[in-house]
């Protein structure tokens, strides 16, 4: 599969001098599945207006490290602070920082009994009390953004699964989020709508969004990121920017994982 | 069959006793069913094991020892429970609300644990999440179960005659010993009055699964 793909718009090239103070801050995170030691003394921060792709082979702990973020994985030691506040260990102010938090699945995890709308007012309703007509617009506003203003009404199964992933960033986005998680976001698509998931995260790069973004989709990453963090094993192995690492990575590891991810 | 339309206004007042059991029971269950099915899945583990607790003891234990607990046991802690009519509603409630429970709980675990972690992403409580989210889609798998639950209750209220309620078996059994040579169609006229009662709820059942169905 062609990893370097052409993206259509045009973000133009990210600059790291206009980023701004600290915004996540992972600091000697470690994390065990059982005997596992998925996450070792993870220190990663990430400013404000960042991007950072996150990169690795299976099993390396990126998903693991994305989802300690929010809390969807709990940690053994270390901290994790989002706009200098340590994330909160269970209970209303966990609900508070997650609402703060915007995150996109690898399996979208749309609602699977709202309409495409609902699903997007559901959160500024329930977790920010906004009013019904108020989420309403917000949610088509949103919904018009990702391209799929026209599909509200219809449950997800009804959509295709490049539809349900731009409705998932609605959702996600809809809670005006501080900073957004993706979690592989295309690799559970079919090719031809890979793009069209890519294109919403690109334009939202080139706004000012704060994102993590856990993926192998290195036409994104050249186009949209200020710096690549590359995991294996559990540890970062190496970060640079994108077009350093993607052309002359340091580390052996990383040489490996790109031969390999680049000979097809 | 004349003992059948003889007897009428005492099989009626049997019957009425025997849907009210089933009634009152059945809303009781299914409130304490809920809220033993959340703690069983809430985040804080004293509240899951209060929870575990229960269900455990109560459906493994035979009902009609919950009634003698209740009649004979639980005064000496000073729980007065005169035998009588709401007596069997507490023992019938709680003993069918761990069935319940176990019920919504299966149908919870049918959830995708995405749905959950969603849910929680975008910023909702643990009860939001559950009422807004998780609920509403278990409530699909969970009515099939369910209605056996309501469908075993209606037939458990019998054991109440054995405690001084006059159900529709207590009713029976008054009407077979004023005529013993029709034994036989007293029962068949017991049994035709909860068939009345259960053959519904099943008719209940089909209608919701067809109302709460959507794809996936």
């Amino acid at each position: 599969m062609a990893h370097d793909r052409a993206l259509p718009s045009d973000a133009g090239v990210p600059d790291r001098s206009e980023l701004g103070a600290p915004l996540v801050v992972l600091d000697k995170v470690n994390k065990h599945f059982g005997a596992l030691h998925v996450l070792q003394d993870i220190d990663l921060t990430v400013h404000r207006g960042e991007v950072v792709v996150v990169i690795g082979p299976s099993g390396s702990g990126k998903s693991t490290l994305c989802r300690s973020i929010n809390r969807l994985e709990t940690i053994d030691t270390g901290t994790i602070t989002i706009d200098g506040v340590p994330v909160p260990a269970e209970g209303k102010a966990l609900a508070r920082m997650r609402a703060d938090v915007g995150m996109v699945f690898q399996s979208f995890n749309l609602f699977a009994h709202k309409t495409v709308l609902e699903n997007v007012t559901l959160g500024p309703i329930k977790a920010k009390g906004l009013k019904k007509s108020e989420a309403k617009a917000l949610a088509m506003q949103l919904l018009e953004r990702v391209g799929v203003a026209n599909q509200a009404d219809k449950l997800p199964a009804q959509l295709s699964g490049g539809q349900q992933q731009r409705v998932a960033i609605a959702r996600a986005l809809a809670m005006k989020p501080k900073v957004m998680l993706f979690d592989e976001p295309t690799s559970a698509l079919d090719p031809e709508m890979i793009n069209e998931v890519l294109d919403v995260m690109v334009s939202l790069a080139a706004e000012g969004m704060t994102m993590i973004v856990v993926t192998h989709e290195m036409g994104f990453a050249r186009k949209a990121a200020h710096r690549v963090v590359f995991m294996d094993g559990g540890q970062v192995v190496e970060e640079a920017e994108p077009e350093t690492f993607f052309t002359t990575p340091e580390s052996e590891r990383a040489q490996d994982f790109l031969s390999k991810i680049l000979t097809h | 069959m004349d003992v059948l339309v003889d007897n009428m206004p005492s099989y009626w007042a049997g019957f009425q006793v025997t849907l009210r059991l089933t009634l009152y029971s059945g809303a009781i269950s299914l409130a304490l069913g809920l809220v033993l099915a959340a703690l069983r899945v809430s985040p804080i583990r004293p509240l899951r094991g209060l929870a575990a607790t229960y269900v455990e003891l109560l459906r493994n234990t035979p009902l009609t020892l919950v009634f003698f607990f209740m009649i004979l046991v639980a005064p000496q802690f000073g729980i007065i429970a005169p035998l009588g009519f709401w007596t069997a509603v507490i023992c019938l409630s709680t003993y069918t609300a761990a069935f319940v429970a176990e019920a919504v709980r299966s149908g919870i675990n049918s959830v995708g644990v995405g749905q959950a972690e969603a849910s929680r992403a975008i910023g909702l409580t643990f009860g939001q999440s559950l009422g807004n989210v998780i609920l509403p889609q278990a409530l699909r798998s969970v009515v099939p179960p369910m209605i056996n639950v309501f469908i075993a209750l209606t037939k458990n209220t019998s054991v109440a005659a054995g405690f001084a309620v006059v159900e529709l078996v207590g009713s029976g059994r008054r009407i077979s010993q004023g005529n013993p040579g029709d034994a036989v169609v007293v029962l068949l006229g017991v049994a035709l009055f909860y068939l009345a009662i259960t053959i519904p709820l099943g008719a209940i059942a089909s209608t919701v699964e067809r109302k709460v169905a959507f794809s996936r």
